[in-house]
C-alpha cells in the first residue's frame, strides 16, 4: 500500500524521466537540456495560471457570499443547460480579454508601455523556479542562494510597476505606481527580515534544505514545522502580512484602490495586457504563499507523521496548503477595510519592522538555548518576549492613529 | 569567448551605450537597469552566484528605483527639443585613448601568463563568516557611514517640510 502511494508521489518525476527516455540516443547534449527544461517548465505554466483562473471564480463567488449576494453562477458549458456552478466563467473572461481592443493612449510612451506587462510577468514566473513543489520536485535547485534568488527576482517587479505607471502618461497611473513602489519597498524589509529567522535556524539559503530541516518530529508525531515555535508562529504572521502588502492584496491594495485612483498603475491598459497584469499579480501572490509554505509550513511535508497523512503525495500537500492560504487571502479581502497611505507606511516602519527585529533576537535565543533549557521554559520566555512588545507596540501604534485632521479640506 | 558570454556582453555594452545616448532621462535610467542586469549575468557566468543575485537585488531592485525617483522628483522627463551642442568626438577620442592605454598596460603585464590559483569552493557561509570575523571592521565602518548618510538625508528632508508650512 505504502509503495503504491510512494509511486504516486514520484509520478511527476517518473513521467519526466519517461518522456526524456523517449528521446533518440543520438540527440545532442544541448537539445537534451532544452527538452528537460521545457518538460520542467510546462507543468508550472499549466498548473499555476489554471489555478489563477479558478481563483478568480472562487474569489468572486466567495466575496459574493460574504457580501450576501450569489456571485457568478451562470456560465457553464455553452449550448447546454449544464451550469457547473458558474465555473466556466474564467474561460469566458479569458476569451473576452483576448478579443477586446487593445487601446494605447496617444500620449503614452509606446515602447515602455508595451514592455511593462512583460517585464512584470517574467520575474514573477522566474520566482517559481526555486520553489520546491514536492519531494525531489524543484525546477532549479540553488543550494547556495535559493532564497536570495527569490527575493532578487521578486524585487525587480517594482521597476515594471514604475514602467507601467510612468509610460501611461496618466495621473492616476503615476500616482498608483508611486504608491505601489513606496509600499513594495517598505514592506520588502519586514518580508526579508521575517524570512531571515528561518535562514538562521536552518543555516542555509537553499529552499530544499529548509524543507528538509523541518522533517523531524515533536512528540513523535507532530512535524517539526517552523510554525510550531514561538518565533516561527510570529514570523509566519509577519511574513503573511508583508506578503499581502507585496502582492497588493486587501487591506494593502492602495496602489489600485478603485474608489480613489481607478485601477492604479494599470489604468491605461486594456484587453490582454490588462489580463497579464491581473495574472502577474495573482501569480505573485501564489509565489509568496509558496515561499511562506516552504519557510514556515513545512513545504511539502504533511502536518503529522501518521500513516494516512504520509500516503498523500507531497505535491498534493503543497498545492493543498497553497489553496488554503489563497482562501485565507480571499476571506481577508472580504473582511478587512483598506488602510490609508499614512497608516500603511506607519504600520510597516513602526510596527512590522520592530517586531521582525525582536523576532530575530528571539530566534537567536531559541537556537542558543536548544538542548540546555527545558522546552516549556523556552516556549514561555520566547512567547513573552514577543507578546509584550506586540502589546506595547500595538498600543503605541493605535494611540498615534488619532482622528484625522484634514489640513486642506476643512 | 562563448555564445552566452557574447550575448550578455553585447547586451551590457549595448544598453550602456543606450543609457548614455538616449534623450529621455527615464529611458536612460531603464537602459542603465538593463546594464546592471547584464553585469549580474556576467557574475553568474563566473560562478559568483551570491554576488550576481545580490547585484540584482541591490541594483535592479533598489538603486534603479532611487535613480528613477530622483529623475521624476527633480526634473521634467520631456526631452528638450534643442539639438545637442557639444560634439561627441572629443569625448570619444579621450575614451578610446584611455581604453587603449589601459588595455596595452594589461596586455603587457605578466598577470595574464600566470596560472590561475586553484579556486577553493566559496560558499555563502564562508562569505558570511569572513565578513563577521576578518572583515568586521570595514563592515562596521560602512554601516556607520550609511547610517550617517541616512540620518543626513532625513534631516534635510525634515527641514524642507518645516520651511514649507
Amino acid at each position: 500500500m505504502a509503495e503504491l502511494f510512494a509511486k504516486l508521489d514520484a509520478l511527476p518525476v517518473t513521467l519526466k524521466h519517461l518522456l526524456m527516455g523517449l528521446l533518440p540516443g543520438a540527440t545532442p547534449e544541448w537539445l537534451v537540456s532544452v527538452v528537460s527544461a521545457v518538460l520542467t517548465i510546462t507543468p508550472i505554466l499549466a498548473v499555476f495560471p489554471l489555478m489563477f483562473a479558478l481563483t478568480t471564480v472562487i474569489e468572486r463567488k466567495g466575496l459574493g457570499r460574504i457580501q450576501n449576494r450569489i456571485g457568478p453562477n451562470r456560465v457553464g458549458i455553452p449550448l447546454t443547460d449544464i451550469r457547473l456552478w458558474g465555473f466556466g466563467q474564467f474561460i469566458a473572461d479569458g476569451i473576452k480579454s483576448l478579443i477586446k481592443e487593445d487601446v494605447v493612449p496617444r500620449a503614452a510612451d509606446k515602447v515602455v508601455h508595451f514592455l511593462a506587462p512583460i517585464a512584470l510577468l517574467i520575474p514573477v514566473l522566474l520566482t517559481y523556479s526555486v520553489l520546491p513543489f514536492g519531494k525531489n520536485m524543484v525546477p532549479l535547485d540553488l543550494p547556495q542562494t535559493g532564497l536570495l534568488f527569490f527575493f532578487a527576482v521578486g524585487a525587480s517587479t517594482e521597476l515594471s510597476v514604475f514602467m507601467a505607471g510612468w509610460s501611461s502618461r496618466n495621473k492616476y497611473s503615476l500616482l498608483g505606481a508611486m504608491r505601489a513602489i513606496a509600499q513594495m519597498v517598505s514592506y520588502e524589509i519586514p518580508l526579508i527580515l521575517s524570512s531571515l529567522t528561518v535562514v538562521m535556524m536552518a543555516g542555509t539559503l537553499s529552499l530544499t534544505s529548509i524543507v528538509e530541516h523541518q522533517a523531524g518530529t515533536h512528540f513523535g508525531f507532530l512535524h517539526n514545522w517552523h510554525l510550531f515555535t514561538p518565533w516561527g508562529f510570529v514570523g509566519f504572521c509577519l511574513f503573511l502580512t508583508a506578503a499581502a502588502a507585496e502582492a497588493n492584496r486587501t487591506p494593502f491594495d492602495l496602489p489600485e484602490a478603485e474608489s480613489e485612483i481607478i485601477a492604479g498603475y494599470f489604468t491605461e491598459y486594456s484587453g490582454f495586457k490588462f489580463a497579464i497584469f491581473f495574472l502577474a499579480e495573482y501569480l505573485g501572490l501564489f509565489a509568496m504563499c509558496g515561499l511562506g509554505i516552504t519557510l514556515f509550513l513545512g513545504g511539502w511535508l504533511p502536518p503529522v507523521n501518521i500513516a494516512p497523512f504520509t500516503w498523500v503525495p507531497s505535491w498534493c500537500w503543497f498545492l493543498g496548503k497553497l489553496s488554503a492560504l489563497i482562501v485565507l487571502f480571499i476571506w481577508l479581502r472580504g473582511t478587512l477595510p483598506r488602510l490609508r497611505t499614512d497608516q500603511l507606511m506607519g504600520f510597516a516602519w513602526k510596527f512590522l519592522l520592530p517586531m521582525t527585529l525582536i523576532n530575530l533576537v528571539v530566534a537567536a535565543l531559541w537556537h542558543m538555548s536548544g538542548g540546555a533549557v527545558h522546552i516549556g521554559i523556552r516556549w514561555v520566555v520566547g512567547f513573552a518576549m514577543l507578546a509584550i512588545p506586540y502589546w506595547l507596540l500595538g498600543r503605541g501604534f493605535e494611540a498615534s492613529v488619532g482622528k484625522r485632521v484634514y489640513r486642506f479640506a476643512n | 569567448m562563448t555564445l552566452p558570454f557574447a550575448i550578455i556582453a553585447g547586451l551590457t555594452v549595448g544598453s550602456a551605450i543606450a543609457a548614455m545616448s538616449l534623450r529621455n532621462m527615464v529611458h536612460c535610467a531603464l537602459s542603465l537597469v538593463l546594464t546592471f542586469a547584464g553585469l549580474a549575468g556576467l557574475y553568474l557566468q563566473l560562478n559568483a552566484e551570491f554576488v550576481g543575485f545580490t547585484q540584482i537585488l541591490v541594483y535592479v531592485g533598489a538603486v534603479s528605483i532611487l535613480i528613477v525617483f530622483a529623475i521624476l522628483l527633480t526634473r521634467s522627463t520631456e526631452p528638450k527639443d534643442e539639438p545637442a551642442t557639444v560634439t561627441p568626438w572629443v569625448g570619444i577620442s579621450v575614451a578610446v585613448a584611455a581604453f587603449l592605454t589601459m588595455a596595452l598596460a594589461v596586455l603587457a603585464s605578466p598577470i595574464g601568463k600566470r596560472l590561475a590559483a586553484p579556486a577553493s569552493e566559496v560558499s555563502v557561509k564562508t562569505l558570511g563568516q569572513k565578513l563577521m570575523t576578518d572583515y568586521v571592521l570595514p563592515l562596521e565602518v560602512m554601516a556607520l557611514l550609511l547610517t550617517a548618510a541616512m540620518l543626513g538625508a532625513v534631516i534635510i528632508a525634515m527641514k524642507d517640510k518645516e520651511g514649507s508650512r
